[in-house]
């Protein structure tokens, strides 16, 4: 018992990833238990290490914590990424919560079938380009910090920035209308726990490949 | 400008009706503005009020709150109904989303074909039944307290309670095989502000009609 938290997942970016991101974010070091087959799955709803009989699950602190927002929340708070007062947590619960809007657009991606994806790429950059991202450099642009939320690392960022990396690996100029937010990746990508992560053999997951598709679907259905 | 907190939605349920439900039982008063055509709508977003281009809004502390979690977890913190440390939020936290889950299946019933909407109600009897209100039964036999978490009222509570009258509305003997969750939600209904919310000319919403949902989808365009 190492005392680390330890992820229950399958090996791919998932729902998971954001936790990822997050731990590495606040320098945590973790532990991963990744699903490989259907019984693996099987096993944790038998011992009853599941909640809601789903993944991600994560323990943490002597508690077996389930449901991906209610993980962050606790990381955020326990790690100080929550903001200091209630209306600093409304405005990252708010900017956090529209970029997981976003995120469901782009988690799927790779899931489509191929006669879709074109379609679901167009979707996914709309979506992108004139509801979310326009905020997020608006922020930036308004208190010229280089937070998002009281000039201080958030949760929040953390969002912003493993979106917009996503959105790059499926159209390298997502970013091109957005200057702010092109120095926002660079500074946040500078940070040095977000800098490790960012390395090979971190703990941060690649695209899941097309191969690999069926064996993750298999797990879950 | 103290003033109430102002919602912006339709006059349905949809995602706004847990916000009503957390007001009322924080005993907070609040004002609604019912979008009742797109152009509503339309005005809100040309407005710069919609920080996403969409509902629910609330007006609330000098903020134009979007994002029905944040919009909670921001009432719930302000007026003690999120526990009182880390730990007591994650697990309030995790019961919410669970029943956010299942409320989430129940909301879309309305906007799906006939033959979907079947399997759906067959889904969510299972999974109500099977995955969720089994979790809410072992914690209330588990510690053996009248709230989930901490022994006092919270979010979750409130949520839950909500949770079991709309399963409820779609199949009144769903709490069946449930006795501790019949009597939470005997205890729960007859605390005094969610007593107030149960009865007629509250602000709580009926389930929608056939004419609302077609005035819905005109409005956001679904």
């Amino acid at each position: 018992m190492s005392g680390k938290p330890v992820l229950h997942y399958p090996n791919t970016r998932g729902r998971m990833e954001s936790v990822r991101w997050l731990l590495a974010a606040a320098g945590v070091e973790f532990e991963e238990r990744f699903l490989e087959k259907k019984e693996d799955l099987q096993k944790l709803k038998s011992d009853g290490s599941l909640l809601f009989q789903q993944v991600p699950m994560v323990e943490i602190d002597g508690m077996k914590l389930v449901q991906t927002r209610a993980i962050l929340n606790y990381i955020a708070g326990k790690y100080n990424l929550y903001g200091k007062d209630l209306k600093e947590r409304a405005l990252i619960d708010m900017y956090v919560e529209g970029l997981a809007d976003l995120f469901e657009l782009i988690m799927y991606h790779e899931f489509k079938p191929a006669n879709e994806k074109e379609k679901d790429l167009a979707n996914i950059m709309d979506k992108a380009t004139n509801r979310y991202l326009p905020v997020f450099e608006k922020v930036l642009k308004d208190h010229g910090h280089d937070f998002l939320v009281g000039n201080k690392l958030s949760k929040a960022d953390v969002s912003l920035l493993e979106n917009i990396l996503w959105l790059e690996e499926l159209k390298p100029d997502a970013l091109a209308k957005f200057p702010l937010l092109q120095s926002f990746k660079a500074r946040m990508s500078n940070i040095p726990n977000i800098k490790k992560f960012l390395q090979p053999g971190s703990a941060k997951k690649p695209l899941i490949q097309e191969k690999d598709i069926p064996n993750v679907i298999a797990i879950f259905h | 400008m103290a003033g109430k907190p102002k919602l912006h939605y339709t006059r349905g349920r949809g995602k706004m009706e847990s916000i009503r439900w957390l007001l009322a039982a924080a005993g907070v008063e609040f004002e609604e503005e019912f979008i009742e055509k797109k152009e509503d709508l339309e005005k809100l977003r040309n407005d710069g009020s919609l920080l996403f281009q969409q509902v629910p809004m609330v007006e609330i502390d000098g903020m134009k709150m979007v994002q029905t979690r944040a919009i909670l977890c921001y009432i719930a913190g302000k007026y003690n109904l999120y526990g009182k440390d880390l730990k007591e939020r994650a697990w309030i936290d995790m019961y919410v989303e669970g029943t956010t889950d299942l409320m989430g299946m129940i909301m879309a019933l309305p906007f799906q074909a006939a033959d979907v909407k079947e399997k759906n109600i067959a889904l969510i009897t299972e999974r109500a039944t099977t995955r969720y209100f089994p979790v809410y039964e072992k914690a209330l036999k588990d510690h053996g307290q009248d709230y989930l978490v901490g022994n006092k009222l919270s979010w979750a509570d409130i949520h839950l309670l909500e949770a079991i009258l709309m399963t409820e509305e779609l199949k009144s003997d769903i709490l069946s095989a449930f006795p501790l969750l019949q009597a939470f939600k005997g205890r729960m209904s007859n605390v005094p502000t969610i007593k107030k919310f149960l009865q007629p000319g509250s602000q709580r919403k009926p389930p929608s009609d056939e004419k609302s949902i077609a005035n819905v989808r005109k409005i956001f365009n679904i």
